[in-house]
């Protein structure tokens, strides 16, 4: 199993890139994390392997065991010391990733099934749906919101998720390093269409932010077909 | 009388085991046939079917498992339409957990703890009846709703306002709501019955600190669901009063919060884990010993680990709600308490690998299933450890990965446990030894395909594929991997095919079994296979709870430990003391009957007539529940001859316990550490709504002095019933009547409940406008729901009392009635005192 397990690793991470991928990063914030997941699996991998080398080494003849030894010095002292540098890992990084100090915001409303954004534009708020348009190269405060049922707004390239929760609105830090367009998805099952609750970010050159090209509010399709659900 | 060493007592002089087995048979069998099955209390017949038909639900949980596969294997697949999808998906979940993984655990310890304690049966053989008949028809009417195309489809987890009556209009949700919570009586009936026979029925002699590994695994698990499974019936209730009658407990308009579901079903659900993880730990800690022929490795560091576990279990629900937008302080202490649970999780796995090391390990089937185990569960707890931490796990919840990692969790840390057991105590079950090879062949597909299936799943949840999805189109990047995750989805399933069917045929074709055949040292091996209903024909004392399965077997079967045989045509077992096990009393276990099956059908009637939406004739149906319940209660009464019992030489026990309490009195103090559980999380919920939720404030009630006067009239009625009982049971005691103190209580009780009634029906404001009002009115019913069975119990004394049954060696329904309305009435004091505070803050 392990065996086939490695020698397919070259083969995975040629495979890891992809458009929803969180592993192949396209911002600071979703750069950071990868970072620690690739930190977290190679801890993981090296305790996995204690574990099977000293279940293997046991199918030798009887020892002396110093009781001792293994509940504490191994099950108390060794593991608390692997998770205290874990969890001082994850608070550096949680630090880094959260929404300090100032930032764009924009807004995200969900509804069964669809998105609605709006960001800050020359002449006010511009909405749009299905499309989030932000700056490249600056940190973006998402105001996330929802009308009826629970949703996650997630863009694996740019950042974490958070959960749009009726009667709440929540805060997620976002970054683009460079602009481009980013695939987005509800993460958190919210009924039949919850697979096609798809949405894009576009990020634009910070020069051109706010982007001229973009329709100024009134948005792109009447209030009235927006709250209809989407077949 | 009874000598503080139990190991001085003198043993019973040996007899003719032949004629000590055929007076203990007529009385502990069951009945012939069909009816024989149907009105077995047996805890061993029970056990057996617990864990049967666990394996089919199992089976049926699988067979959906393979539906998702197919409809994933492909990016478009238009095998399942979504609707369905959403059911089975939901439907997979929901039973694998409850209705496979919980009862299987309850079967298995059921089955195996009176014999490993030393006694012949559980405590409440009746409840553990009931428990299965709860259990096979809360099932039933999920699988009935799975057929009939009307399955829950929310997701196992129900989360509102998804689930609620809106977004989901159908009985759907109801059957959910309502299957599930009626399942749940068997897991609290389980509960209750398995601490109470844990601290109360051990062979005499057997401390607490002696007792064998897995009695102290159970133990945590009894514990932990009786805190744990209240929260769930509470939020299963609230959200069933939602859909019903519209009180808006988790509405965010009427001042609601879909989040306070959240917490309450993850308080259940995080313990929930460890309530799957205990048991299956404690097979573990029973096998490996014993296979390694040698014996375990720090016994104090791995009951540490049990209770450490027990506790921190509780402290980390929050960790399944890291993107909900909680305060960053919060995400960083639940983020330590969920790594802190891997320190007894890893104190354990090296206890038993050092257990290993100091023996010498045999390959046999159930060892296979051990290393199955190791490479599997440590692979999840290290996972685990990674979704603790915050910052990535905002990018791997709701995706593959979380469902590649409670994968791993399960089958590495329950079912490949489970698997080991079932191969360990198979010839135990079946009396047979099982056919070579074929057990070898299920394991090695059973591993290969669990991994091919869900190792490179944590890699498609990285690549982005969210949980709960039936299509990928825009995606082809996840279609191998997906499609491997199938194929090898099948390979697991041939290997569960084959362990059935290896199972069948050790079970109808295998050869006799030897007795003992791993040469175990516990007392489960020490009795003929399969076992008679009664275990031991005489009980345990020290030197043969020591003395290894092979040896003692012969002595009790000879009747030279305790209360040997059944000479007085009764169940009896010996009721000992909490922590070093003294023999207190004979208890008397009730015989078969078919009495939990009515009352099972009697609870199913009212689930059936909710989940038809007949809410004004739902209630009439708990009549004959509570008339069933009067006449269990009062054959548990039946006059007995009441002499005391020769358990050895020269050591007489009485059959009621002069001081000390009863079976039934350490059972209702476990239901009421329940009850408690319940009313504190509801008190939770109303301080949730009152401080947290960011919705509209509750409208002011305007209670006037009308309100507060009848709040205290309640509190003062009740404060008088409780002392009515009193006096009443010191009456009793000195031996004189006591109707007088009895009718009075009655006569507070009922005035009390009738001045509750009045005062919801009369000024309480309208539940459905606002949370705030609900969660008022449903504290006001949690007191008159209590106080209406004060008022039962009370009656049912005075019954007692008119009969001529009470006297100062049999005054036990007092003393529980006076637990419940000192229950009771601490209660309705903090619901007011919780009312109050709701006023003031509004």
């Amino acid at each position: 199993m392990k065996c086939a397990g490695f020698a397919t690793v070259p083969l995975l991470l040629a495979g890891c890139k992809g458009p929803l991928s969180t592993l192949s990063p396209a911002g600071p914030i979703a750069q950071d994390i990868a970072w620690l997941w690739w930190a977290l699996l190679a801890g993981a991998a090296l305790l996995a392997l204690l574990v099977f080398v000293l279940v293997a080494l046991s199918f030798g003849r009887p020892r002396e065991v110093p009781e001792k030894r293994w509940t504490f010095g191994l099950g108390v002292w060794f593991s608390l010391a692997v998770l205290t540098l874990t969890l001082a890992a994850a608070l550096w990084v949680g630090e880094r990733i959260l929404p300090h100090g100032p930032a764009l915001e924009v807004h995200a409303h969900a509804r069964q099934w669809s998105w609605t954004f709006s960001h800050p534009g020359a002449q006010g708020p511009n909405e749009a749906e299905g499309v989030l348009h932000i700056p490249a190269g600056q940190p973006v405060d998402v105001l996330i919101t929802s009308s009826d049922v629970i949703h996650s707004f997630w863009v694996p390239q740019l950042g974490g998720k958070m959960d749009a929760i009726p009667g709440r609105q929540n805060r997620l830090r976002i970054e683009a390093t460079r602009p481009g367009t980013y695939e987005g998805l509800c993460a958190e099952f919210c009924g039949l269409e919850h697979a096609s609750m798809r949405f894009e970010v576009i990020a634009h050159d910070p020069a051109d932010w706010p982007p001229a090209s973009l329709p100024v509010s009134p948005p792109l399709s009447p209030p009235a077909l927006m709250e209809a659900p989407r077949p | 009388m009874i000598p503080n060493d139990v190991a001085a007592i003198p043993p019973n002089p040996p007899r003719r085991a032949l004629h000590l087995h055929r007076e203990l048979d007529i009385v502990w069998r069951n009945g012939p046939g069909l009816w024989g099955q149907i009105t077995s209390v047996s805890h061993t017949t029970l056990g057996l079917r617990f864990m049967g038909t666990a394996f089919v639900f199992f089976g049926i949980g699988g067979l959906l498992a393979m539906l998702i596969r197919a409809q994933l294997a492909t990016p478009q697949s238009a095998f399942l339409d979504t609707a369905l999808y959403n059911q089975i998906f939901t439907m997979h979940g929901s039973i694998m957990m409850f209705l496979f993984a919980i009862p299987m655990l309850e079967g298995l310890a059921m089955y195996l703890l009176p014999k490993m304690l030393g006694t012949r049966d559980l405590a409440f053989p009746r409840l553990s009846a009931l428990g299965y008949w709860c259990y096979l028809l809360g099932g039933s009417i999920l699988i009935l709703a799975l057929l009939a195309g009307v399955a829950p489809g929310d997701g196992w987890f129900m989360y509102t306002p998804l689930s609620g009556k809106t977004y989901s209009p159908g009985i759907n949700a109801d059957v959910w709501l309502l299957g599930v919570t009626f399942v749940e009586i068997s897991a609290l009936a389980a509960a209750i019955e398995l601490m109470v026979s844990i601290l109360r029925l051990r062979a005499p002699g057997m401390k607490l600190t002696q007792m064998p590994l897995f009695a102290w695994y159970i133990l945590g698990t009894a514990a932990m669901m009786l805190a744990g499974f209240p929260p769930l019936i509470l939020g299963s209730v609230l959200l069933e009063m939602e859909r019903a009658f519209g009180w808006p407990f988790f509405d965010p308009e009427r001042g609601g919060d879909p989040l306070l579901w959240q917490h309450l079903f993850w308080l259940f659900g995080h313990p929930e884990v460890y309530i799957i993880f205990l048991p299956a730990a404690g097979v573990l800690s029973t096998v490996i010993p014993v296979l390694s022929r040698t014996t375990i490795v720090g016994y104090g560091a791995i009951v540490a680990a049990i209770l450490g576990m027990v506790f921190l279990s509780f402290g980390l629900w929050v960790h399944h709600m890291f993107t909900v937008g909680i305060p960053h302080l919060a995400l960083a202490f639940f983020s330590a308490a969920s790594m802190l649970v891997a320190v007894p999780t890893a104190v354990q796995i090296f206890a038993w690998i050092g257990t290993m090391w100091r023996g010498r390990p045999e390959l046999k089937l159930p060892m296979l299933y051990v290393l199955g185990f190791f490479f599997t569960f440590v692979m999840g707890g290290l996972t685990g450890v990674m979704l603790a931490v915050v910052p990535f796990n905002w990018q791997a919840h709701d995706t593959a990965f979380v469902t590649a990692h409670l994968h791993y969790v399960l089958i590495g840390g329950f079912v490949f446990p489970m698997l080991a057991g079932v191969t360990w105590w198979m010839p135990l079950m079946s009396g047979r030894r099982r056919i070579r090879g074929l057990g070898e062949s299920a394991f090695w597909l059973i591993l290969i395909g669990f991994h091919g299936t869900f190792f490179l799943m944590h890699l498609t949840g990285l690549m982005g594929m969210p949980r709960r999805i039936p299509t990928y189109a825009d995606n082809p990047e996840w279609m191998l991997l997906n499609l491997s995750s199938s194929f090898f989805g099948f390979v697991m399933t041939i290997g569960f095919a084959l362990f059935t069917i290896d199972l069948i045929l050790q079970a109808g074709f295998g050869k006799r079994s030897v007795r003992d055949p791993w040469h175990a040292p516990s007392l489960d091996w020490a009795m003929a296979l399969p076992p008679p209903n009664y275990n031991f024909a005489s009980l345990p004392g020290v030197e043969l709870q020591k003395a290894g399965a092979a040896d003692a077997m012969l002595k009790l079967a000879r009747g030279e430990g305790f209360l040997p045989g059944a000479p007085r045509g009764r169940r009896e077992i010996l009721v000992t003391s909490v922590g070093s096990a003294r023999p207190e009393h004979v208890a008397l276990l009730p015989f078969n009957t078919a009495l939990p099956l009515v009352v099972a059908f009697a609870i199913c009637a009212f689930v059936l007539l909710m989940l038809g939406g007949f809410y004004a004739v739902a209630p009439v149906a708990l009549i004959p529940v509570a008339g069933l319940i009067w006449a269990w209660a009062r054959r548990a009464v039946a006059a007995v001859d009441a002499a005391p019992v020769e358990i050895a030489p020269g050591l007489l026990l009485p059959v009621h316990p002069a001081n000390g309490a009863t079976l039934t009195q350490s059972g209702l103090v476990s239901l009421l550490f329940a009850n408690g559980t319940f009313f504190a999380s509801l008190l939770f919920g109303l301080a949730f709504l009152t401080l947290v939720s960011p919705g509209p404030p509750v409208p002011a009630w305007q209670a006037d002095g009308t309100v507060l006067l009848a709040a205290i009239a309640v509190l003062a009625l009740l404060a008088a019933g409780t002392l009515g009982g009193r006096w009443a049971l010191a009456r009793v005691e000195a031996g004189q009547p006591a109707g007088a103190a009895l009718i009075g209580s009655v006569v507070a009780n009922l005035a009390a409940l009738v001045a509750l009634a009045a005062l919801a029906l009369g000024v309480l404001p309208d539940p459905t406008r606002h949370a705030g009002d609900a969660v008022r009115a449903a504290l006001v019913a949690y007191v008159g729901l209590h106080i209406a069975v004060a008022v039962l119990f009370s009656a049912f004394a005075l019954d007692q009392a008119r009969r001529g049954e009470l006297n100062p060696a049999h005054a036990g329904s007092l003393r529980n009635w006076g637990l419940w309305q000192r229950y009771t009435l601490a209660a309705a004091a903090l619901a007011t005192a919780a009312l109050w505070a709701q006023e003031l803050t509004a």
